[in-house]
């Protein structure tokens, strides 16, 4: 972007804001910056068979209703919705197939977090991104900013809530990995460390197979907990190009420039109401200012611009 | 003791088909509002996981509160650059703007999906989230409005005291207003900026809070002048057209700034390829271009179009559409997610809250002392 953001805070004004704010330590919406020893699944397209046992598991965990037809009779969803938080897809076309895992990415620099207004999404420590559903007023500004289309809303309900993957943040915590990977028969999804994930990965990249020389996850929206190898290109499994940058980074900026802006305007409507009400006292009545309208018209044409920089 | 109601009291200004219909309109969008609480936004609006913010985002909240900002310009120009001879349009330019916040906050009640919850946004607090920002902004800005505004209820009911309190406190509060809304106004905009991926190019901007913030300024003070031409028009006041001439004097250069910085941005990144690309995203956004941002320029800037009632007006129309289709823009048509039609029940909701605004604006106008008392010459005129 060769608009730098800094550069436009600086040019604009609010840099002030940001000489106030460089003095304050700054809390940072991410986790702590070594992920290498928090929670992470990798998950790996070329051993997965597509049975379908992580995202059984998922909803007997999680308690999320089957979605049946008018006969009573289980569907297969298309995609992630407020009951299913994991699913399982094919990719197939002429001369290739495979299978895909998608559920929340556990971002190291989550956007819902950032966004949500009344806190209701929170990073924990260890990896997860959970959902405080007391707190949430339905906003559905998590859905919008999430680079990968996670969150997923009750829309059947008259009081919908948000539904995604915790990453079973409870079972993390006292030890045990989360159903779906233990679920999983084949080994195509396994839980760990992110550091560790991130050494099996490289292992299995420069061994057999033909798997493409990328670890999506690694560094995708700023890095993510969830990995995934394939050997077919990610864009066919249906995963966003992502610039490497954390998307909360892209506003915090901005959200500190506020102080910034407030300072201003104090300052400058102040300064403007001290300079043009001076003539007041000395023309004594309204009439006097009357009489320098032309004058205040122009300091308004000059200094009004001035005010919406800022 | 008697009620002492003084100046408040019904004007008999004519009742129109125009505001029965408005009346109409009102009433079925809030009982399809109601509708909507009980039975849910599955029920009644065409938003789903791939879309989850509409036409009530886009175009009520975005927009609505971009045309609000008049408010905030005209009591600056008024109170802080102390250009007096603005003061007449100094009270309808507040109210049009407080009515406008209302509306905001009533389109919110209909969005959200935990209407009921409104109240989580002073208790649980993310100082990183642009949108806490502009909750807390848009409370704060609601109560400075209806103090700015105070002063011609008390004023009706010759209550001294509260009118000293308020003209005590008067210049801090138009400061108060000023800085809350150059903080939402350009907030509105950071909302925007964490989905670089998600927004066309051609809309995604960097910039978008200096975007948002200038163009609501002329689009607010583009309101005014629309709020003129309908009291002119509907009560038969004065249309104050050489007020209002020299009022819109500063939009060609508000625009004009916002123009050549657009411009600018598209050459230096390398965006204006997606324009010579064509298709949809460079027609709306030459469609933007031209009738939101250079007919307004054009117009504004030619005193014989300034000073000729259609003309001005249609000028003003022209930025507020300007301003509607950016953020509809941005906020809907270039943001990448399912597809997304309107239901009647969104359109009616909509349609019902901008109702809703002419129904409290002539309340205002029938109950409070507004403007002059209705001659009869100004009735027959209607």
């Amino acid at each position: 972007m060769p608009i730098n953001r800094r550069d436009f805070l600086k040019a604009t004004g609010a840099g002030l804001g940001a000489l106030a704010l460089s003095a304050a330590p700054v809390k940072t919406a991410s986790a702590k910056q070594n992920t290498d020893e928090t929670g992470s699944m990798l998950y790996d397209s070329t051993i997965c068979v597509g049975c379908r046992a992580c995202q059984t598991a998922c909803k007997l965990r999680a308690g999320l209703d089957p979605v049946v037809d008018s006969t009573g009779l289980y569907e297969m969803p298309h995609d992630l919705d407020s009951k299913t938080w994991t699913i399982i897809k094919l990719y197939k076309d002429d001369t290739s197939h495979s299978f895909v895992k998608n559920q929340c990415m556990h971002c190291i620099h989550p956007a819902c977090v950032s966004v949500c207004p009344v806190g209701a999404l929170e990073k924990l420590d260890s990896g997860p991104v959970i959902y405080h559903k007391e707190r949430c007023i339905g906003c559905r500004y998590c859905m919008a900013a999430c680079p990968f289309s996670v969150p997923k809303t009750e829309w059947e309900k008259p009081l919908p809530l948000i539904q995604k993957c915790d990453f079973c943040a409870d079972r993390q915590a006292n030890g045990e990995q989360p159903k779906c990977s233990e679920a999983c028969p084949t080994g195509a999804l396994i839980y760990g460390t992110r550091k560790a994930m991130l050494d099996t990965a490289r292992v299995r990249l420069v061994g057999e197979g033909n798997y493409i020389q990328h670890i999506y996850g690694e560094k995708e929206a700023g890095g993510t907990s969830m990995l995934y190898i394939s050997d077919l290109d990610f864009t066919k499994l249906g995963f966003p190009e992502q610039n490497d940058v954390s998307l909360p980074d892209i506003t915090w900026p901005y959200m500190q420039g506020t102080l910034g802006v407030i300072g201003v305007m104090v300052t400058l409507s102040t300064a403007i109401y001290l300079r043009t009400h001076r003539k007041d006292k000395n023309g004594g009545n309204g009439n006097g200012s009357n009489g320098h309208n032309g004058d205040n018209g122009n300091n308004g044409g000059s200094n009004t611009p001035k005010g919406k920089e800022a | 003791m008697a009620l002492r109601l003084g100046e408040i009291r019904l004007r008999r200004y004519p009742l129109g088909p125009g505001m029965i219909l408005m009346w109409v309109l009102g009433a079925l969008g809030m009982g399809v509002s109601v509708y909507r609480w009980i039975f849910g936004l599955g029920a009644t609006t065409n938003l789903s996981d791939g879309r989850p913010w509409g036409l009530w985002i886009s175009f009520d909240m975005m927009s609505g509160i971009g045309l609000a900002a008049g408010a905030f310009s005209v009591a600056a120009i008024v109170y802080i650059f102390n250009l007096k001879k603005f003061y007449p349009i100094a009270r309808p330019s507040i109210l049009t703007g407080f009515i406008s916040y209302i509306l905001a906050s009533l389109t919110l009640l209909v969005d959200l999906s935990q209407p009921q919850r409104i109240w989580h946004l002073i208790i649980y607090w993310n100082i990183h989230s642009p949108l806490f920002e502009i909750g807390w902004c848009v409370m704060l800005y609601l109560t400075v409005l209806a103090l700015e505004f105070s002063p011609v209820v008390f004023d009706a009911l010759h209550w001294k005291v509260p009118l000293k309190i308020i003209r005590a406190i008067q210049i801090p509060l138009i400061i108060a207003g000023v800085t809350l809304s150059t903080m939402h106004q350009s907030t509105l905009g950071t909302m925007l900026t964490i989905l670089p991926d998600k927004i066309h190019p051609l809309f995604y901007s960097p910039l978008f809070p200096l975007y948002f913030y200038v163009t609501a300024i002329a689009a607010g003070l583009a309101m005014v002048v629309f709020e003129s031409f309908h009291s002119s028009r509907t009560y038969g006041y004065p249309f104050e057209i050489k007020m209002l001439a020299s009022l819109v004097k500063a939009i060609p250069w508000i625009l004009g700034g916002y123009f050549v910085v657009r411009m600018a941005e598209l050459v230096i990144t390398g965006k204006y390829l997606y324009l010579l690309q064509g298709g949809a995203p460079a027609f709306m956004f030459i469609v933007e271009m031209i009738f939101g941002v250079l007919i307004p320029i054009f117009f504004f800037s030619d005193s014989n179009t300034r000073n000729d009632a259609h003309g001005i007006t249609w000028a003003a129309v022209f930025t507020i559409a300007g301003l509607i289709i950016n953020r509809v823009n941005a906020a809907l048509i270039f943001m990448s997610g399912a597809f997304y039609l309107p239901t009647w029940q969104e359109l009616a909701v909509t349609v019902g809250l901008t109702c809703l605004g002419f129904i409290m604006f002539d309340a205002a106008v029938r109950f409070l002392p507004m403007f002059p008392e209705p001659t009869p010459k100004a009735i027959k005129r209607l």
